[in-house]
């Protein structure tokens, strides 16, 4: 799960991480009083949006009067922000947030992730902040320093003193430095997170440390524990469809393509979306329905891939192991008979009872073509479309 | 000789009185698993399927020997019981709970490597189909019947998608020692290398075969591992060629935020060390055949 900055910062401001004054608006009036309250006579207006690449997308403004914020608050709300992270769709800005500007002497990169070689926790950081990450290391690899966290213990005030000094922080800042580590790293473990992203930690002319930007994830299995954070999800950042189906207790994720998947499993899930690819079609969605096709699921399933007005074709995969081939495929019939379903049906079974599952499909009446292996499902449903194309009926009708 | 498990192994199921736990207890007994007993905190004197639940691993252990153990407990306590299962001596765990805190997992492996090697337990999973010597013993949710006994070492991060590949292998006549799922999560019990250790070791496998996909440094590395030390033929399959990067592909491991773990590269990775790599999962039969005839 993705929060916004502001709230990032929130979290982070209790575990000991100072950040410049800062309030959220969502509106231009409110973020002007705002600016009026905080004082000072610069300031940095910063859409809330769950995706990094902002600045170059002219999501961050500084202004340096009130009429400033007006007009940067009024170009921004309701609009859809594209950076390079959001995908061409964008997102949309309902919120603002409003910084007093700094004065920065330096900018550092840190992060906080779950390393997946060792298993642990890692700290990144980088004297060059500001860029992200990936360019820091395509183009200045010598500058980032790792460590990884013991987690019998956790981090250890040493191992944040030789970050700081490999930075090549002012030794003054030694101590602000490792107290700013230690506080990501209790959020982090504490606050279940799966990355902590601070970039960029700057010192400013004054000679304080402070969070300039701040980015948490979670780990979505762990929010049963964490009503606090879970509270801060913000479904206005997410897909429509991704969020539906998330509530469904079904594992979706949206694609560009006409081809619907339906699929037990996530390995399988995409093992099909890949053969639609190598068939010549494009996967509209990657859907895993979990090990147990019940017939609920399966018309729960139905519903959200057609909810996609795309998908010119549904090809249905489904393994039957210890459920077995007949159920699933009354399942499936039962499924198609509840939706009204406007475009090719294709289902491949296999597994136990698989030519008792045929013949429920076979007997059903209705128009499901059957494919017996994962490639010839493939094959049948891109050629569906194909030739759904050629008679050019391929303009469904959106319910 | 297969990997883990075999027809002698004593198993105990934690959480055993659960839906899924009883059902798939059930199907294991019937498979031959040699299932001892179960553990649930506070349920202990009660029986289900006929074997003895146990209050603690600990009272499990000291009365039926086990050796092994599946874990079927909810996601928020599942991690606690991988460690009393460690800690009571058992030598195998497969764990099927899909869920499991990131953060809870680093804690567990933490936990394992108190223990010397010797006395280290295995864990393989979380968030797996379980484990499966064919025509000796079945630990998991599996179905069985699709697995014949062979020389064939499987070893993947789906479930589903190893099925796929058993039928097609069954479909062939080409069986099985033993396939070993270890899971979709990111911070895993035992990694693709591990379980090549195993195979290269055992009897039994003649080929190994390796379903990864997405996400994750494991494939790399087992990559490595391959080219250095494995001298079987190896067949792999990755599946997630079509998927976008930064997105979580239904397991929670299965997301690609790095250099190295796309599918495309992972296959580049894995052929550049020796590894056979269908192209797609339709032919992982076909291909493993190819390789068993090209090796014969």
């Amino acid at each position: 799960m993705d929060i916004h900055e502001y709230q990032a910062k929130e979290l982070l401001s209790k575990f000991g991480i100072a950040a410049p004054p800062g309030a959220l608006a969502y509106s231009p009036e409110q973020a002007a009083y705002h600016a009026r309250e905080m004082g000072g006579d610069t300031w940095v207006v910063k859409a809330q949006i769950h995706a990094g690449g902002r600045g170059k997308a002219g999501g961050v403004k500084v202004c340096r009067s009130e009429n400033e914020i007006q007009d940067a608050c009024e170009d921004m709300f309701g609009r859809k922000l594209v950076t390079h992270q959001t995908g061409p769709e964008g997102k949309g800005i309902y919120r603002v947030y409003v910084e007093g500007g700094v004065q920065i002497e330096r900018e550092f990169y840190l992060g906080f992730v779950l390393d997946r070689s060792s298993q642990r926790v890692m700290i990144v950081a980088s004297g060059e902040g500001g860029m992200e990450i990936e360019e820091i290391s395509a183009q200045k690899p010598d500058s980032i320093v790792r460590a990884t966290v013991e987690p019998a213990v956790g981090l250890q005030q040493f191992q944040a003193r030789e970050i700081a000094f490999a930075l090549g922080l002012d030794p003054a800042l030694t101590a602000q430095m490792v107290r700013t580590l230690m506080g990501c790293y209790r959020a982090f473990t504490e606050l279940d997170a799966t990355m902590v992203e601070i970039n960029p930690l700057v010192v400013t002319a004054d000679h304080r440390i402070l969070a300039l930007d701040a980015k948490m994830t979670f780990d979505d299995n762990a929010m049963f524990r964490h009503p606090q954070v879970s509270e801060l999800r913000d479904k206005s950042q997410e897909d429509p469809r991704e969020s539906r189906a998330a509530d469904r207790g079904l594992s979706y994720v949206g694609l560009e393509g006409n081809i619907g998947c339906i699929v037990n499993g996530a390995g399988l899930a995409m093992a099909t979306m890949d053969t639609i690819k190598l068939a010549g079609g494009d996967p509209a969605n990657f859907l895993d329905i979990g090990g147990g096709a019940t017939p609920e699921r399966v018309t729960k399933a139905f519903r959200l891939v057609m909810s996609d007005s795309n998908v010119q074709a549904v090809l249905v995969n489904i393994f039957a192991g210890i459920n077995r081939c007949d159920w699933v495929a009354e399942g499936v019939v039962a499924a198609l008979k509840e939706v009204q379903i406007d475009v090719p049906v294709i289902v491949r079974l296999a597994g136990t009872n698989v030519e008792e599952g045929q013949k429920i499909l076979a007997k059903s009446g209705l128009p499901i073509i059957r494919a017996s292996t994962l490639m010839e499902a493939a094959e049948r449903a891109v050629g569906a479309w194909q030739n759904d194309l050629t008679q050019d009926t391929h303009v469904r009708a959106v319910k | 000789m297969s990997i883990y498990l075999d027809r002698n192994t004593k198993v105990i199921v934690q959480g055993i009185t659960g839906k899924m736990a009883r059902f798939h207890t059930k199907d294991m007994l019937e498979y031959g698993t040699n299932v001892v007993g179960g553990v649930v905190p506070g349920k202990g004197g009660e029986t289900v399927e006929g074997v003895p639940v146990f209050n603690t691993v600990k009272d499990a252990v000291a009365a039926t020997g086990a050796e092994a153990s599946l874990v079927f407990v909810p996601p928020p306590f599942a991690a606690d019981s991988i460690m009393e299962a460690a800690d009571a001596g058992i030598k195998y765990c497969v764990c099927i709970t899909d869920g499991i805190p990131a953060q809870d997992m680093i804690r567990v492996k933490r936990y394992m490597y108190r223990y010397p090697k010797e006395r280290r337990m295995v864990l393989t999973g979380p968030n797996c189909a379980g484990t499966i010597s064919p025509g000796k013993a079945l630990l998991g949710i599996m179905p069985g019947h699709i697995y014949l006994q062979g020389n064939v070492g499987i070893v993947g991060r789906s479930g589903t998608l190893g099925y796929e590949a058993a039928a097609q292998l069954k479909e062939r006549g080409i069986g099985i020692s033993t396939s070993v799922g270890i899971g979709g999560d990111p911070i895993n019990g035992s990694s693709f290398r591990d379980i090549l250790e195993q195979f290269q070791n055992d009897d039994e496998t003649e080929v190994i075969c390796l379903i990864g996909e997405i996400g994750g440094p494991q494939e790399a590395e087992a990559a490595a591992y391959v080219r250095d030390h494995v001298t079987k033929p190896v067949v792999a399959y990755v599946a997630g060629l079509t998927a976008p990067k930064g997105r979580t592909m239904g397991h929670a491991g299965a997301i690609i935020s790095a250099f190295g773990e796309s599918a495309s590269e992972k296959v580049e990775i894995l052929e550049a060390a020796g590894v056979t790599v269908a192209e797609n999962p339709a032919v992982i039969g076909e291909t493993i055949a190819r390789v068993m005839e090209g090796a014969s």
